[in-house]
């Protein structure tokens, strides 16, 4: 007989060489050969993240995400929604960082009991059991460098001895009994701009994909609420679990019991319907000529609809055509790398001053013999701009009930490029 | 410090090492030694020789080594189950424990060790559990109910255990509600009929009310128990609606993909007029664009669902086609499949923004999308028609490039475009012939060869060109050597004169040099066709081809019904019903939209389109080796070659044309393959005779339930040696019969009497051998009645009800062929639900609809209903518009094919007016004389 194995069956960690560096079981186990077929998949892949993430088996199926340069490679039996078993491994990544700071092979390695223990606690017979964070802290400590020490002398251990409160609460992502001495509330409204724009310079498409993150460290039970000046900005949104839904939809207003420390409260989406502004341009002349070796290459960056606020941080990069040799380019400003290799160009520019537009310029060369590149290189932008939340999204006022202390609180916004593509 | 101190190895051997620790007095030494072992067990060592020795561990205090035992316990029990046995009496202790967690942790590890004799005593400590005060426990022990189910079911069951989980559906805990749901669901996939989760409006309260409650993980077992949910009315299912929609704003993409499940399969039960139908449609699209800014496995697996939500319900994301822009680092598999996407939503409206996207994508650097962007225009071309003009222009561009790859596959879809719009952008085959030598893929070549061959008369050097491809004839791949065959027969026919001798090497290379047994057959068929009869030839192959249609590439709307039902699941990722791939799927069951369940029984299988020739999507090109087709030369796959239902059936039949099919049935060669056929391998001339039999002998015997129609003869004594055979048909309580009767006119004994039939249409075929157990005497007349089965092979007859068969007797084998009423194969149970009618009826294209007169019947509605009744014809409904009686009725034939029909009665007016409805139209018309017949005796 089969068994009708609902949910995941097994956990394998691949590492960027190929290796498997755990594997995990939460039913019978299953053989690491399984992974044959994930490995021939990588191997037909050209790059690491073009690995499909569903691969069939004859008896299974693998699930798999590549985070942190590490495969997630979840091993299922039967029918199961793949969206579940995606989002829970992005929680075990998420759980990792957590507790190891970073999520890596080493890290994983050096706390193999811990993840151990972890993975078990996070699935029972391939039911999420706790996936949040903060009932993961109650009944695993995450290990420190004092704890270890404190556990050897006393000989007290890492598991928690109590049902964690929030277990079975109705506000199961937080704790009770929560205490600070000073009590504060920050949250982050942070947009990133997805922008294709075409040759001539008109946008193609343009999106914001906009966060609210919030670190929330206050005593007891508080709750907060939020409200916006333009909150009609937000049709398309997605809560975090402690978002009253009903008040949102009749108020406009998200009111809510936050979870202790930190977490993404809300995340949203503004359209192309709905203007997007574009806060920087690119002029651009990359060309070759039929039978010549040498192509010329001219890029120049400035400010477009920026709020009067400044861009920085910027960096460009463009995948240039097979045929090219070498680049020999001077920029404005900043400083620029070629890889001969992987024909990666790449200019990390800094701040944008408007009075002195920086530009990259000068000629590249191809091999010789080589024909004129069929394909126009995409270039890539990321800046971010401080103080600013492109879309127009204003908070209007926060305010928290249930608790009588006054606590700190502060709003910061940030505009970033996302996928941000000029074709040329 | 860190757990990487746990690798090392010391030189005299590890597990001896550990077995030492692991029996060490000090506690703090054992709990390291544990977590030594747990280490190799992480990275795949075989420690499961210290299995007494972890065991020993477990009676202990600390929380934290307990756990690390248990988890041991967990990987090796099954490997040391007499050992297990040792750790039975701590857990029943541990679940006695005063703290909820260690409770709940021994009832969790129990139900993880797989051992049959642990698990009876599992049973008290989990109806405890089951029933504990603490929910954290309650939750816990229903999940292990599951786990106890997968590893002995009887066992389950005799202990009442499946109640108490049904119970827990009402807990007062939301947690426990989901978790029991989700224990249920699992339970009730190897249970297909056990009626576990038996949701009724209160139990969808419950799960409702703790679907706000529960996490996202609760919510998704919970949504996907109501999306099996069948609503009583419209009303309960808007509220069900109304409260599912919330869930589309969870951050957690697993809820949202099953709140569209949801929220698609029940609107399909709203009116299509009510507000809250459009105001669902409009919330429908911002959390699925919203799925697609997630990383690229969410969005894959988003995408895959959109594809299958686009076909269903293309206004939902219509305005929306920017979102599917391809961006030059998304991942390859998330390019293929936004670029499917666009297509399926490119309208007049966007048309120029998708092309120049296209245009742009096809100057990328990866072959494989490259080609698929190509592809596209040329399926935008097909789809929408206004654009066709400017997608052969971009091709054309795209083919300036003279990037290999490019060409190629433009070439492809231009071929297809021909298809499509014959006659009209011939003007480009100068340029596309300037192309010719830089092809090297087998399906450019066949593609530019059919080109060549279907404008041969265009082409001035059209055999020229077609015979520098047949030098190499033997090296080309299958496919152009059936394309190239059957361009040179094309040119023939067109160019007589002088290609005569290309033809004649051509054919002889086919028949005589190729092992291929198709194209031998193929150059067969030609050969004799254009020996025979030329005109008949010019006939068949350069006949008008059906048009080429954007459905090709469509999913079958049944499959597509039940992958909605499947949304977020792995068959919708690999759009495949649930039963075509997942292992162990004992209990899927096909689950169906509500209301639109009309297609009835054929839609129950997955193997939809094999029941019968009539399910043949009407206008769609054939799918690739159908040899019916191939003789019209349409074997080139279409854009996308997905219609998924290769039909056997068909092709089995296309070799009976060869003939032999009799004979095999009847000769000595009966053990023979029978989809070899006879007549394969012979050389033309030896063409069997079988095609000969003329079906005029014998006349229609039309019976019905109540009423049989006399005999008719159906073979003459003088056409088989003084054998007449005069019968009918009759279906009597679900029973087909033929009604023979045998009469010998001849001067001698005859014996050994046998039957068979040719392939039909709906499978008929004889459940028994002709009882004729004495010989016949001259003169002697006998009556024998034979059952039939409708469970044969089937191939679709000229007409429909058309039935040939072959019956043998000591003298020789005498063929006949007669016509059976349709009524014999309506089957008992053919009257549809009322609300199933309604849906089915709006959801069958108009196009399929037929009206009759049936004229001179003088009964009234009741009468006539009744009657009906007697052959299987079911009256759902009736209403009374302005003195006419209208009857919707339901028929479904034993394939599983459901016809649906309007009857129109005027008081006093004797003639009737019938409108019939069917998936496939072919069999209105049957219908229709079944209705005239049985109304007229």
């Amino acid at each position: 007989m089969l068994a009708a194995a609902k949910m995941i069956h097994s956990l394998f960690l691949v590492n960027a060489s190929g290796d498997i560096f755990l594997e995990k079981h939460w039913k019978s186990v299953v053989s690491r050969s399984v992974c044959d077929y994930f490995f021939e998949a990588l191997e037909r892949a050209t790059e690491p993240e073009n690995v499909p993430p569903v691969i069939p088996t004859p008896h299974h199926f693998l699930i798999n995400v590549l985070r942190h340069r590490i495969y997630f490679v979840a091993v299922i039996q039967s029918e199961v929604p793949p969206l579940f078993v995606i989002e829970f491994l992005h929680r075990v990544v998420d759980t990792f960082q957590d507790y190891f700071g970073v999520c890596s092979e080493a890290a994983i390695k050096d706390n193999v009991v811990v993840v151990y223990e972890l993975l078990e606690e996070m699935l029972d017979n391939g039911f999420p059991l706790a996936t949040e964070s903060n009932i993961l802290k109650e009944l695993i400590k995450p290990p420190t460098i004092l704890r270890t020490v404190v556990n050897t002398i006393t000989g007290s251990t890492n598991v928690g001895e109590q049902l964690p409160t929030g277990q079975l609460s109705v506000v199961p992502w937080r704790r009770t009994g929560v205490k600070y001495t000073n009590n504060e509330a920050y949250f982050d409204v942070v947009e990133e701009i997805d922008a294709i724009i075409d040759k001539s310079g008109s946008t193609i498409t343009a999106e914001i994909q906009g966060v609210i993150d919030a670190c929330v460290k206050l005593t007891g039970m508080p709750d907060l609420t939020l409200s916006f000046m333009n909150p009609r900005l937000l049709d398309d949104v997605s809560f975090h679990p402690c978002v009253r839904f009903k008040r949102w939809e009749a108020e406009r207003i998200l009111s809510f019991i936050p979870p202790d420390g930190n977490f993404r409260l809300l995340s949203y989406h503004v359209s192309s319907q709905n203007l997007v502004a574009i806060p920087v341009y690119v002029k651009h002349n990359i060309s070759f000529r039929e039978g010549s070796s040498q192509g010329r290459f001219e890029l120049t960056l400035g400010p477009k609809q920026t709020m009067g606020k400044a861009v920085e941080s910027v960096l460009v990069s463009s995948q240039l055509p097979r045929g090219v040799l070498n680049a020999n380019l001077s920029p404005s400003q900043g400083t620029y790398t070629f890889d001969p290799v992987t024909k990666l160009l790449s200019w990390d520019v800094g701040k944008i001053n408007p009075q002195k537009l920086p530009s990259l310029k000068g000629s590249v060369s191809l091999q010789t013999g080589a024909s004129k590149p069929d394909e126009n290189p995409t270039i890539n932008i990321q800046f971010k701009i401080q103080q600013l939340a492109i879309s127009g999204l204003k908070v209007n006022r926060l305010d928290m009930y249930g608790e009588k202390y006054k606590p700190f609180k502060g709003i910061k916004y940030m505009t970033k490029a996302g996928k941000f593509q000029v074709r040329t | 410090m860190t757990d990487s101190k746990y690798f090392t190895t010391t030189k005299k051997g590890e597990i001896f090492e550990l077995k030492a620790e692991l029996n060490s007095d000090k506690k703090e030494k054992k709990k390291e030694a544990v977590k030594k072992v747990i280490a190799s067990m992480t990275v795949g060592k075989d420690v499961s020789a210290l299995f007494p020795d972890v065991v020993n561990c477990m009676q202990t205090d600390n929380l934290e080594l307990k756990k690390l035992v248990y988890l041991y316990l967990m990987n090796y029990a099954k490997s040391q189950p007499d050992m297990a046995i040792m750790a039975v009496n701590t857990f029943v202790k541990d679940c006695e424990d005063p703290n909820p967690l260690i409770r709940a942790l021994a009832v969790r590890t129990m139900g993880c060790i797989r051992v049959d004799k642990i698990t009876e005593y599992l049973c008290e400590p989990l109806r405890k559990c089951l029933k504990d005060e603490d929910p954290y426990v309650r939750k816990t022990a229903a999940v292990c109910v599951a786990k106890l189910h997968d590893i002995n079911a009887q066992l389950v069951e005799d202990q009442g255990f499946l109640d108490t989980l049904k119970d827990l559906i009402s807990d007062s805990n939301p947690m426990v509600v989901a978790n029991a749901v989700a224990a249920l669901s699992e339970i009730a996939e190897s249970h297909p009929n056990s009626n576990l989760l038996d949701l009724n409006p209160q139990t969808i309260n419950k799960l409702l009310t703790a679907l706000n409650e529960c996490t996202e993980w609760g919510q998704i077992f919970i949504l996907d128990c109501l999306a099996n949910y069948m609503p009583r009315d419209d009303r309960e299912s808007q509220s069900i609606c109304e409260r599912v929609t919330p869930r589309l704003s969870h951050a957690n993409s697993a809820v949202v993909l099953s709140a569209v499940k949801v929220l698609m399969k029940f609107m399909e039960m709203l009116p299509k007029d009510l507000d809250y139908y459009g105001t669902l449609l409009k919330k429908l699209a911002p959390p699925l664009v919203t799925l697609l800014s997630a990383e690229p496995e969410l969005q894959y697996v988003a995408l895959r669902n959109i594809n299958l939500i686009v076909q269903k319900r293309p206004e939902i994301l219509k305005h929306e086609m920017k979102v599917f822009f391809v961006k030059y680092n998304d991942p390859i598999y998330v390019k293929l499949e936004k670029l499917d996407i666009m297509i399926r939503l490119a309208s007049q409206a966007n048309i120029a923004q998708v092309l120049a996207e296209l245009k742009e994508y096809a100057t990328e650097v990866d072959v494989d999308f490259v080609r698929k962007a190509v592809r596209a225009i040329g399926r935008c071309a097909i789809k929408v028609e206004q654009s066709a003009e400017r997608c052969v222009s971009t091709l054309l561009d795209l083919i300036q490039t003279k990037v290999n790859y490019v060409v190629q596959e433009a070439i492809v879809v231009i071929k297809d475009i021909f298809r499509k719009y014959p006659n009209k952008y011939e003007s480009v085959i100068a340029t596309l012939c300037e192309n010719l030598d830089s092809l090297d893929e087998p399906e450019a070549r066949a593609a530019m060869i059919w080109i060549v061959g279907e404008y041969a008369e265009r082409i001035d050097n059209a055999d020229e060109l077609l015979e520098s491809f047949l030098e190499g004839f033997h090296d080309e791949s299958t496919q152009v050597q059936l394309q190239l065959l059957t361009a040179i027969v094309k040119l023939f026919l067109k160019k007589p004169t002088e290609t005569q001798e290309l033809v004649q090497q051509v054919l002889s290379l086919a028949t005589q040099d190729s092992d291929n047994p198709d194209l031998r057959d193929r150059g067969y068929i030609y050969w004799r066709l254009l020996s025979t009869d030329p005109v008949a030839a010019k006939e068949v192959v350069l006949a008008e081809k059906p048009l080429i249609s954007e459905e090709t590439d469509l999913i079958e709307p049944t499959l597509l019904e039940e992958l909605i039902c499947h949304i977020g699941t792995l068959a919708s990722v690999y759009h495949k019903p649930p039963s075509a791939f997942v292992e162990g799927s004992r209990g899927v069951q096909h689950k169906r939209i509500p209301a639109r369940a009309g297609s009835g029984e054929s839609a129950e299988s997955s193997d939809v389109g094999q029941s019968g020739p009539s399910e043949a999507p009407p206008a769609v090109i054939p799918s690739q080796g159908d040899l019916l087709g191939d003789l019209l030369n349409l074997d080139l796959a279409p854009p996308t070659a997905t219609v998924p239902s290769v039909q056997p059936s068909m092709q089995m039949g296309a070799m009976d044309l060869l003939g032999g099919g009799l004979d095999s049935l009847l000769g000595g060669d009966i053990g023979g393959s029978p989809s070899m056929g006879a007549g394969l391998g012979v050389a033309p001339a030896a063409m069997p005779t079988a095609l000969g039999i003329a079906p005029a002998v014998g006349g229609v015997g039309m019976p019905t339930g109540s009423y049989v129609a006399p005999k008719t003869v159906w073979l003459p004594a003088m056409k088989a040696k003084g054998l007449e055979i005069s019968g009918t048909f009759a279906r009597r309580g679900g029973i087909i019969q033929m009604d023979l009767t045998l009469t010998n006119k001849a001067m001698s004994v005859m014996t050994d009497f046998a039957i068979q039939f040719n392939r039909n249409s709906f499978g008929l075929a004889p459940a028994g051998p002709l009882q004729v157990l004495t010989p016949l005497s001259p003169n002697q007349t006998i009556d024998v009645s034979l059952p039939l089965s409708t469970s044969g092979p089937v191939m679709k007859m000229e007409p429909l009800n058309n039935l040939q068969v072959a019956v043998k007797n000591n003298i020789d084998v005498f063929y006949f062929s007669c016509q059976y009423p349709l009524s014999l194969i309506f089957v008992e149970d053919g009257k549809m639900e009322r609300q199933v009618f309604l849906a089915t009826w709006k959801d069958i294209p108009n196009d399929n609809e037929a009206q009759f007169q049936i004229k001179d019947i003088h009964l009234n509605s009741d009468a006539a209903s009744n009657k009906l009744q007697g052959s299987n014809i079911f009256t759902i409904a009736k209403r009374t518009v302005e003195g006419q009686d209208m009857l919707y009725q339901s028929v479904k034939l034993t394939n599983g094919i459901w016809v649906l029909a309007e009857m129109r009665i005027q008081t006093g007016n004797p003639n009737y007016t019938l409108s019939i409805k069917c998936r496939a139209p072919e069999v209105c018309q049957f219908v229709f004389l079944c209705y005239e017949l049985v109304l007229k005796n």
